[in-house]
């Protein structure tokens, strides 16, 4: 049997939840049994590939760049996981919602900077007007909330999404664990 | 104990007996049957606010409250189906969407009713759009902090205060999506009337109400005091 192709994205979070997702150690040798990465942070290439069969995105949908990216992922790829509670619920980069980016971008950028204050503009892509769930833009196959989901949980989720078996994801996660 | 005292009815199949003026929530307790609740604590009156308790009784099309629906004879009740759980997540997906649950860095993240009601209903996401509205912190008690951002109008620190403290310094302003908990007459916590019991805190469910020596260091809440209270003043 042909090994399944994993992708993993980074939209806006912390990179907790790929930290936590290498904190499975030696499973990983198990798990590279069953599939090869394909498209990730921590591997060198550069293009999202046609064909993926399980995609992990972490983080939320902030800025119009995360969007083309979460859009092109769906496409691509025959299951897409929702990874952690920024991609899940928005989460901390959501709480900017309630206050709107012009604010966030002045504290940072003007009111904080003690020299060269402006906000940038070029190269960096713009803010949308509020930070939201992968899944209020595109299906979502499998939610596995967490900040982050615990190696235990991505071990047991991985495997089950491997196999195709039932996945309990309520029995090994919530929101904020 | 007239006969008429005695009410015999079915609760998910089980025989049960109960004493009449029993609601279904306690006589479904008393026989270990479990019925999710949020606006509901022993030892305070019942409001009907959260209807997490929704249960279907047959011969009549409406889901009704088990906290104040009394138990009548011959009645019979359903605490689980599909339908009821349909609902019930629904409800924990709404309280999710109305305000800004941020469990994660939330100072009751662990130990706070609503997140452990979504995970036991199987919650995974929320279906309807998050509204994040703009909702003030009042941080101006010495001891305690009110965070509306996590309140989901149980309206138990109102109740606790009022009908266990006596000083009646929490309530309700506004209507429907508008209503905040206020002190007073919408003054800041720490110049209210507040007696500085902390009572309210402690049957906050969520991380609404806490206390600031909390902070960082997980808060877990102690609502069983009330009901040994109200024994104790029963006795006295």
């Amino acid at each position: 049997m042909s090994k399944l192709k994993l992708a993993t994205a980074w939209l806006d979070g912390c990179s907790g939840c790929h930290m936590s997702f290498l904190d499975m150690d030696e499973r990983l040798l198990a798990l590279a049994e069953l599939v090869d990465v394909v498209y990730s942070p921590i591997v060198d290439a550069k293009q999202f590939p046609d064909d993926v069969d399980i995609a992990l995105v972490e983080g939320a949908v902030a800025s119009v760049d995360d969007e083309k990216k979460i859009r092109k992922i769906r496409a691509h790829s025959r299951t897409l996981v929702a990874m952690g509670d920024c991609a899940v619920a928005g989460n901390v980069p959501s709480m900017r919602n309630p206050i709107g980016p012009e604010a966030i971008l002045n504290r940072a950028y003007i009111e904080n900077a003690s020299a060269q204050a402006q906000i940038p503009c070029v190269i960096v892509p713009q803010l949308l007007r509020k930070v939201r769930p992968i899944h209020e833009f595109v299906k979502v196959d499998v939610f596995l909330p967490g900040c982050p989901p615990s190696a235990d949980t991505f071990h047991s989720a991985l495997t089950a999404l491997a196999a195709g078996a039932e996945l309990d994801v309520s029995a090994l996660t919530r929101f904020g664990a | 104990m007239n006969d008429a005292d005695v009410k015999t009815l079915e609760i998910d199949g089980h025989q049960i007996s109960a004493r009449r003026g029993q609601t279904i929530l306690e006589v479904a307790r008393e026989n270990n049957i479990d019925i999710p609740t949020l606006c509901h604590l022993d030892g305070l009156s019942e409001v009907g606010a959260c209807r997490l308790c929704l249960v279907e009784i047959k011969g009549s099309n409406k889901l009704q409250p088990a906290c104040v629906t009394a138990v009548f004879e011959s009645m019979s009740v359903i605490t689980d189906s599909d339908r009821l759980n349909r609902h019930r997540r629904t409800i924990l997906e709404l309280l999710f969407a109305e305000r800004n649950h941020i469990c994660s860095v939330c100072v009751a993240n662990g130990h706070c009713e609503l997140q452990t009601l979504a995970q036991q209903q199987g919650v995974t996401h929320i279906r309807f759009p998050y509204r994040y509205p703009e909702l003030p912190v009042d941080a101006s008690h010495e001891r305690f902090t009110a965070d509306h951002n996590r309140c989901i109008l149980c309206t138990r620190c109102v109740r606790v205060c009022a009908e266990v403290e006596g000083a009646h310094v929490w309530d309700v302003s506004g209507r429907g999506i508008n209503s905040l908990v206020i002190t007073d007459l919408n003054q800041d916590w720490g110049s209210s009337s507040c007696t500085r019991c902390g009572k309210c805190v402690q049957v906050c469910p969520t991380g609404a109400l806490f206390d600031k020596s909390k902070i960082g260091s997980g808060h877990p809440k102690y609502p069983d005091f009330l009901v040994n209270l109200n024994l104790m003043r029963e006795a006295r």
